[in-house]
């Protein structure tokens, strides 16, 4: 790390308007600042996943108003249609989740929570963002090539995938492989420097216990990735040669067989959920401690728990594939693990309520995003249930009641994730206060129809709905009127929703121009991003800091203070 | 619950249904009482003038009980569902009762193709009856079906059979169902299988013994007809 710890940080370096000596290209493109590339990343996910809602809002018009000319789109045709849900899920998660809060807030909190001065490899770390954006921008070229974008489901399962004779998408097919693969690339290279640099460039006097849940979350998150990802790579690959090559790694008619692509698949895949659920979780564990004062309610359970999160999610991955033709004794397997997994996870969002016990609550806007978080994932964790025990999944399984269950988790994690650190940390981030008004308002504007879109779709998921139909007037019983009122109620929640994301943005563009300064620590909390600048400068602190204590000292009786930051002596 | 939405038609349908509503009982309790003491919680421990917040660790033994208990009821409750999924997964999926018929069920991009034995009641005969998108059963008769796929995945799924599978190219599954409502209904693909996915619909007709008896009647000759117009299939055993 660090050729230089103190010399780059000049004392008027935190004026960020400041000109100083590195031009535009080396401070905002080519940067190794770990602050930096945590921009880039976030500001590359937050475009991706403008891009992943404008295609839901196309998709859901459709479904609301089958062959509707629909504004800024035109017409969705069947091919359009697959293609948008297969991109809208693939971004969501490989584009936006992964870069936004592994990314963006690991390469911006650990550094800054572990007290060093950028991440071990600060080049690698640029190398992996470059390769990200490079993902991006192939992705998105996929969808200007002859034939189209892919639309075979993000799960991509062959030999729909795997030939261009049945998906039609001769390029598409090939170019969306070839970005899922790249994006992996740059996730190892991430992952590698937040394990290390979580583990080897601690602040003095910070144990392993000492680490703030949200660094320990993201540390655990990219291990999960690093071991889940190697099948999939290996099963890109062999997809990549089935589709271009000729090989028959998948095609049953020459030896393959397509149920080993969904075995791998679903190895990654479901670990995958956990790997952007927790670094969710962490920032919400930083938010409600700060927020009610408390300490978090049983920082080793909370850990311990993690960590078993982790293990069994590697044992999971089959309940995914219950009717897909393995062996129906294997099902009682993987319904005992996802069973088990329940576990670990209720006791985790057991120590965040007790959290809330004897704190002094105050409901500011990264406070209400971060106890939405818990709210809304609840229905996601508890909906799970019922797919993960295979005798119900025998229906539910492909309905809307599984897409509203992963709506359930995933919007919590990657958008109520995502604003929670953001409105929690812009103040560390650009040295401005946001508007309180204006985020509460985007608050409920974002919360309230999120619940009206995806309520419904459990009840026409319970009504049989299968999805990833373009038009359900071809299905008589799925053609019911009160059905298609009830599409209509969830796009036009949808449309709320989205027109309230123009709040954030204003809110955010004006805060960051004229907003009040924000001084080192607005929130009075312990940990060590706050002991630095508004923003921190380059090298992070003057003086690297000593840690005396855990995270979450607050409201300590004998203390003047409600809070005891982690760098202060004793 | 859900047979409030989609009538139940088939001998375990029920079982799904049961089952269905039993963990939502069981998971709703956990859902209310956890949202419950969530904003109880955050109602009571507003922050207030001049009052602090309490500190507690959570790590000794008589909070972690607050942990534990809770831990050991969640484990408990997934016992009981546990054992009444893997227990409807046997019935439906696992265990196959002898059959009274056999439909050979075939899904290629983008129709299904359905074999029903002729009159003689067996199937790869010369009577076998193919239809495209029209399945014909006879109700509270058990059958197995032989499913298929010519190309890519598709998925066979019977709503008010509570039936869901899917075809697999290269591979012939057997599962079965009893129909008990006669009736007129759904047949869904309910795996992405390309652009024409949302064409891929079927009706399937569930019909007393004589009527069914009469369909078959009036179609075996015509399938006599045309069988013997057709080649062999090939590969079939």
């Amino acid at each position: 790390m660090a050729e230089s710890i103190t010399t780059e940080a000049p004392a008027g370096e935190e004026e960020h308007h400041g000109h100083g000596q590195p031009s535009f290209w080396s401070k905002y493109v080519f940067s190794t600042d770990h602050k930096m590339i945590a921009m880039q990343y976030m500001f590359t996910g937050i475009a991706m996943a403008m891009i992943g809602g404008f295609m839901a809002y196309a998709f859901r018009m459709q479904l609301a108003f089958p062959g509707i000319d629909v504004p800024g789109f035109g017409i969705v045709t069947p091919a359009n249609y697959n293609a948008l849900v297969t991109n809208h899920g693939a971004i969501m998660i490989f584009w936006v989740a992964m870069p936004v809060l592994i990314a963006a807030f690991g390469n911006f909190l650990i550094p800054l929570m572990c007290g060093c001065d950028d991440m071990v490899f600060p080049k690698v770390n640029r190398l992996s963002y470059q390769i990200f954006l490079l993902s991006s921008v192939v992705l998105l070229s996929s969808f200007f090539v002859e034939g189209g974008g892919f639309g075979g489901a993000w799960t991509a399962y062959p030999p729909l995938s795997a030939k261009a004779e049945y998906s039609l998408t001769p390029l598409g097919s090939t170019i969306w492989l070839v970005a899922v693969a790249l994006e992996f690339v740059a996730f190892l290279l991430g992952g590698i420097n937040f394990i290390t640099t979580a583990m080897n460039s601690r602040a003095p006097g910070m144990k392993l216990y000492d680490i703030p849940i949200v660094v320990w979350m993201i540390v655990i998150a990219s291990i999960l990735f690093l071991v889940s990802v190697g099948p999939l790579i290996a099963g890109a690959i062999m997809l990549l040669f089935d589709q271009n090559l000729g090989t028959a790694f998948f095609d049953p008619a020459r030896g393959g067989d397509p149920i080993l692509w969904q075995h791998l698949f679903w190895f990654f895949g479901h670990p995958e959920v956990y790997v952007v659920l927790l670094p969710a979780l962490g920032i919400t564990a930083e938010i409600i401690t700060v927020f009610s004062r408390k300490k978090l309610f049983g920082y080793r359970t909370v850990l311990h728990t993690t960590i078993a999160t982790g293990v069994l999610s590697f044992t999971v991955w089959a309940h995914h594939q219950f009717i897909a033709g393995v062996d129906p004794r294997m099902a009682h397997v993987f319904t005992l693990t996802t069973l088990l997994i329940s576990v670990p996870i209720a006791e985790m969002m057991f120590c965040y309520i007790a959290t809330l016990y004897g704190g002094a609550i105050k409901l500011t806007t990264p406070m209400l995003w971060g106890l939405s978080f818990i709210a809304e994932f609840l229905i996601g964790g508890v909906t799970g249930i019922f797919l993960g025990a295979s005798g119900a999944d025998v229906y539910f399984h492909d309905t809307y009641f599984v897409l509203a269950h992963f709506h359930y988790t995933f919007y919590p994690i990657a958008i109520i994730g995502t604003f929670a650190g953001l409105t929690f940390w812009f103040p560390k981030m650009f040295g401005r206060m946001m508007n309180e008004r204006l985020g509460k308002i985007h608050f409920w504007g974002s919360i309230i129809p999120f619940n009206f879109i995806f309520i419904p779709l459990f009840v026409l998921g319970m009504g049989g709905q299968h999805r990833r139909i373009y038009d359900y007037s071809n299905f008589p019983e799925l053609a019911l009127p009160w059905m298609q009122d009830v599409r209509v109620l969830a796009t036009s929640a949808l449309l709320v929703m989205l027109s309230f994301q123009l709040v954030f943005i204003y809110n955010f563009i004006v805060s960051l121009r004229s907003g009040p300064k924000a001084e080192k620590n607005p929130w009075k909390s312990n940990t060590l991003e706050w002991t630095t600048d508004s923003p921190p400068p380059h090298g992070n602190w003057k003086e690297l800091p000593t840690v005396y204590r855990g995270p979450y000292e607050y409201s300590l009786p004998d203390r003047e203070d409600d809070y005891w930051p982690q760098d202060q002596p004793s | 619950m859900i047979e409030s939405l989609v009538p139940a038609g088939s001998t375990y349908a029920w079982e799904i249904d049961y089952l269905f509503t039993m963990m939502f009982v069981v998971v709703g309790f956990w859902f209310f009482a956890c949202e419950g003491m969530f904003f109880w919680l955050i109602w009571k421990f507003r922050a207030k003038d001049g009052q602090r917040a309490q500190h507690i660790t959570g790590d000794e033994k008589h909070l972690h009980r607050w942990i534990s208990i809770p831990h050991m009821l969640v484990l408990i409750c997934d016992i009981f569902i546990l054992v009444g999924a893997v227990k409807v997964w046997y019935d439906i999926k696992q265990d196959l009762p002898p059959a009274e018929k056999i439909v050979r069920v075939i899904g290629q991009q983008w129709t299904w193709t359905f074999v029903h034995p002729g009159s003689d009641g067996v199937l790869d005969t010369a009577d076998d009856i193919y239809k495209v998108n029209e399945l014909h059963l006879q109700k509270d008769v058990l059958y197995h079906y032989k499913l298929e796929a010519v190309d890519v995945l598709h998925d066979f799924s019977v709503p008010i059979f509570r039936l869901k599978q899917d075809a697999i190219p290269g591979r012939v599954i057997t599962g079965w169902f009893e129909p008990t409502l006669a009736g007129e209904f759904d047949i869904q693909c309910a795996e992405i299988c390309g652009i024409g996915h949302g064409l891929m619909a079927a009706r399937v007709f569930v019909e007393g013994a004589d009527e069914h008896t009469a369909w078959m009647d009036f179609e075996t000759p015509l399938a006599l007809a045309a069988n013997s117009l057709l080649p062999p299939r090939s590969g079939e055993e």
